[in-house]
């Protein structure tokens, strides 16, 4: 019964959702209030029904009804609850349902910070993600039910896969998609702004927070993706380009393009046409992304059971979105140059650098993720296109833009002087070069890769504090005085770069300087690495709620200090699949790793055991990045404009009541 | 103009997807297709003492399936193979890493369509024929060039539609 | 004899009780050089995981013939033509510089080009471009009283 509420709470959800897509743009393109005024209490009602059937899904999954195909196929009685709620969003059905659900509630949250919106602004966002959710909830209605039966029922379910056990699993996944369709608001400003032709800089103001917010979560999601795969794939890899993370790499890099053109527009009303393109393409690599994990036209770790029916009507459904508004692009975007005059030397420029180098990199992971697929589909032949090639062509590109990280903040709008900008950072040029070059000599001599990464994470962490100390030079009062006279906004900006430079410290120092041992270890055996010294004491077995696990024991020694680490090698009870957990003693400077390989005879195993100098900052590094981006979101001027816009309908609606 | 090049470019790239979706990424082309099958010289199973070499099948046109008894589409795939055989056609089978010997049992016990089936303990032959898992079957000539290479389970459509115009046309050149 | 073979046994057991633990390859050497390869290489059946971190059946086969090729003299690029010899440029990570994918190497410099020169072009317009004439601060000013009210 439950499962059945679920699927028509759907249908009432598209149905709503049409409505909301409909009415309120009909209503302002005719400056019908009435139809407009459809919008708010549809995209609500729309929420709630998504909701309801989320929840059915999920109370299906928690009471193991396994009479629901979805559920048979991803859970199992013995599955731990949480890990009984988290596969609500383990399978392809559940998590577009997980797609639907968050783009409902970003529609909601537009719904309710929108009131200082003119009406017909408003009406049109929330309409265009309106047509987003129809196209949504149409696919999963006509191809992905999440909520079919399967006759007979089954006794139990054959389990979630045991990888996405985690509590990573938990998180990760609600992060990421609130990113990936956080972009879908800004999408929705922007086709707004075109269909109504105020492509203003009122426009850029309204989107730019709720750009940000989006671009956090991604920021978020992504590390966390990567710190998950990180100590749950038994070998501490913490980035792959496997295509499925491309998927939401390149809407990460498109909206932090978006985010720096965003400001732009908003101070200098420049660059309009490009920042449209800018949140059309965001939302469109989002899609893009769904698409390929969801198609199977790429072979990813990640990706979803393939069927080419849902890949042709996501395709089709991808044509009338990214097509669409592409199309309405070429036709309402303004023709004219608008914002003022700038020279080549000046924060305009900068930025503008930064977003070709941006967008070259984006579309050279484009090129890369794709180009095995174009050459099948041209008959010629198959081909691989892996890290190295990655690394090989990511690297060179994204290098300037860190270098530009630490220029652009510190340069002025419309003009700045070179020479004076020489003069200025100079000493913080010369300090992190000759710091970058000499560092990696005290561990292993010359590396030039290091030397690179540690310039351009000093250069960036040097001129932060320039930027500050030049920022308060004239501000009277004590420090903190000082420094809360700052505009969080800029707090957010120098936090966030920061963030790139902390996390590039870490995945410079651990790309280039972690070290491995991999050994055969009787129980008693040690080995020793880094100055660690790490001792095997055998491995027991364990049983746990749904698989069995060999637990080892391994105590390291430094120095004095000891600890231990319990790796395991789980068996799934339900699907027999192996699982390697690595033991991990997390700390700021390095982390100890410990991965159990395979048994060998008389209670000796396998052992690999890996010292990661610095690897936490990469995720380190994501959360500054992201707490910059919370704090910039928050920034006054724009809560400011919030509740004046509040105030004056409250006024209104005073001015109502009297009358 | 400008403002068109990205629905343009949009356009080409859907149009690459939709091909895409019809390709299959996890199927990889031989390198070997119209080159000589490596050679290997392999214990027979069922008959110690004998051995099998690809010269012995020359001057047919003959199939080398690639098999593993813990392989369980090879099961799903034993029935056709077997009508095949009896059609005629000539099967080699070659055993891929049997760890637990269990060959000779399971074809005494369900009939074998092979003429002969070699066994590759430790996978070094499999490897010099490219493969990555069973059941993979290649067709050789009677010059013993390899013609094709078909990945996964044989089964009637399969057969009619990749493997029985090819075998027409090698059969006619002789 | 029962309590020579113990012994025996003993002797041989006791240090590998308490021991320093062998390295799992014997010729550690040759290990690191199939790892560095490895790195590049595509464990064919896993899908999107390299050679040299798979745990995979034949990612195990194949380490094990690369290493029988190596301790035989064969340089790194000879072990990976015996690979491409039988899997073909599917098992490169890194794609061979050939003219099918002259498109996949050139294109990050080419998107390069393109970039700069949109930089440029843009950059001259407005260098040129009158500060006075600013057909937008009309609006400006408009959305900041709009947002201020």
């Amino acid at each position: 019964m439950i499962p059945e509420l679920g699927h028509f709470a759907l249908v009432v959800a598209l149905l709503l959702a049409l409505t909301q897509g409909i009415l309120p743009l009909i209503g302002a393109h005719r400056g019908n209030a009435t139809l407009m005024g459809v919008a708010r209490p549809a995209a609500q009602g729309q929420f709630v029904f998504v909701a309801f059937a989320f929840g059915c899904l999920a109370w299906s999954f928690l009471n193991n009804d396994f009479s629901v195909e979805n559920v048979a196929r991803n859970s199992f009685s013995q599955l731990p609850e949480i890990y009984r709620f988290t596969a609500t969003w383990g399978s392809h059905e559940g998590s577009l349902l997980l797609w639907t659900l968050i783009l409902s509630f970003w529609t909601v949250a537009v719904t309710v910070f929108s009131r200082h919106l003119p009406e017909d602004m408003a009406s049109r966002v929330i309409g265009v993600m309106g047509l987003i959710s129809v196209g949504f909830l149409a696919f999963m209605l006509a191809t992905s039910n999440p909520f079919l039966r399967l006759i007979p029922m089954p006794p139990d379910g054959s389990d979630l896969n045991p990888l996405l056990q985690d509590m990573g699993m938990v998180i990760h996944p609600p992060m990421l998609y609130m990113g990936y369709v956080g972009f879908s608001v800004a999408f929705a400003f922007a086709i707004a702004a075109l269909l109504s032709g105020k492509l203003d800089v009122a426009w850029a103001r309204w989107s730019r927070p709720w750009t940000t917010v989006a671009w956090m979560f991604l920021t978020m999601g992504t590390a966390l993706g990567s710190w998950w795969a990180y100590y749950e794939l038994g070998w501490g890899g913490w980035w792959f380009w496997d295509p499925t993370e491309n998927a939401s790499f390149m809407p990460w890099l498109a909206g932090t393009a978006l985010i720096h053109s965003l400001a732009v527009t908003e101070k200098r009303g420049a660059f309009k046409s490009w920042t449209v393109l800018l949140a059309i393409t965001a939302f469109s690599l989002s899609l893009l992304g769904t698409f390929l994990v969801r198609s199977g036209v790429l072979s990813s770790v990640h990706a979803f059971a393939t069927d080419p029916g849902r890949g042709v009507f996501i395709l089709s459904f991808l044509g009338v979105v990214i097509g669409g508004s592409l199309a309405l692009y070429a036709w309402r975007a303004p023709r004219l140059m608008t914002g003022g005059a700038f020279s080549w030397f000046s924060r305009e420029a900068l930025l503008l650098g930064n977003n070709v180098l941006l967008l070259a990199a984006l579309g050279s992971v484009l090129l890369g993720t794709l180009y095995p697929l174009f050459m099948d589909a041209l008959g010629l032949g198959k081909i691989s296109v892996g890290p190295p090639y990655f690394n090989a062509v990511f690297i060179p590109l994204i290098s300037p833009v860190l270098f530009l990280t630490g220029i652009g903040p510190l340069a002025r709008w419309k003009q700045a002087s070179l020479p004076d900008m020489v003069s200025r950072l100079k000493w913080a040029f010369a300090v992190a070069l000759i710091v970058a070059v000499i560092l990696p000599f005290t561990t292993g001599g010359m590396n030039l890769m290091a030397t690179l990464g540690l310039f351009l994470a000093l250069w960036i962490l040097f001129t932060i504090l320039i930027g500050f100390a030049e920022r308060l030079k004239n501000v009277q009062g004590s420090l903190m005085q000082k420094l809360s006279s700052l505009p969080r906004g800029y707090w957010g900006m120098q936090i966030a770069h920061a963030g790139l430079a902390v996390g590039v410290i870490g995945a410079t120092v651990v790309s280039n300087f972690q070290s491995e041992r991999d050994v055969r270890m009787n129980v008693g055996d040690h080995v020793e690495l880094a100055g660690y010294r790490f001792t095997f004491q055998g491995v027991k077995e364990v049983p746990g709620p749904n698989y069995v696990a060999g637990r080892g024991t391994v105590e390291v020694e430094k120095s004095g200090s000891k600890f231990v680490l319990h790796p395991e090698k789980r068996i799934y009870n339900a699907s027999g699949m192996p699982m390697t957990e690595a033991g991990i003693d997390y700390g700021i400077f390095r982390d100890v790793y410990v991965s159990l390989g395979e048994q060998l005879e008389n209670g000796a195993w396998t052992v690999k055991v890996y010292h990661k100098p610095f690897v936490d900052w990469l995720w380190g590094g994501a959360f500054l990045l992201a707490l910059g981006g919370a704090l910039a979101a928050s920034d006054r001027r724009y809560r400011i404009a919030l509740r004046k816009a509040e105030k004056a309908t409250d006024k209104l609606a005073a001015k109502g009541a009297t009358a | 103009m400008k403002r068109w090049i990205p629905l343009i470019l949009f356009a080409v790239l859907a149009g690459f997807l939709y091909v895409g979706l019809y390709l299959n990424p996890r199927e990889v082309p031989s390198p070997f297709i119209g080159k000589p099958a490596p050679k290997f010289v392999l214990p027979v199973i069922g008959q110690p003492g004998t051995t099998f070499s690809p010269e012995q099948a020359k001057g047919k046109v003959w199939l080398l399936n690639i098999w593993a008894p813990w392989c369980v589409s090879c099961r799903a795939e034993h029935p056709f193979l077997m009508q095949l055989a009896q059609s005629g056609i000539s099967i080699y089978g070659l055993n891929w890493k049997d760890k637990d010997r269990e060959a000779e049992a399971l074809l005494n016990q369900k009939g074998s369509p092979y003429i002969v089936t070699v066994d590759d303990l430790d996978g070094r032959v499999g490897i010099d024929f490219g493969v990555t898992g069973t059941p993979e079957t290649f067709v050789i000539d009677q010059a013993g060039i390899i013609r094709m290479k078909h990945i996964g389970p044989i089964d009637e459509a399969v057969w009619k539609k990749k493997f029985e115009p090819l075998l027409d046309k090698l059969e006619k050149t002789t | 004899m029962k309590l020579a073979v113990l012994l025996f046994a003993f002797a041989f057991a006791a240090p590998t009780l308490a021991g320093e633990a062998a390295p799992n390859a014997d010729n550690p050497e040759v290990e690191a050089r199939i790892n560095k390869l490895g790195e590049d290489l595509r464990c064919l059946v896993c899908q999107n995981e390299s050679l040299a971190g798979s745990r995979a059946d034949l990612a195990e086969d194949l380490r094990r013939e690369m290493r029988k090729q190596m301790k035989a003299g064969k340089n790194d690029a000879e072990v990976i033509e015996y690979l491409t010899d039988r899997y073909g440029d599917f098992v490169l990570y890194r794609p061979p510089f050939k003219p099918v994918t002259y498109l996949l190497w050139l294109g990050p410099v080419i998107f390069l080009a393109i970039g700069g020169t949109i930089w440029y072009v843009t950059l001259k317009r407005r260098h040129k471009m009158q500060d006075q004439i600013q057909p937008d601060s009309e609006a400006l000013k408009k959305a900041a009283a709009l947002l201020e009210q």
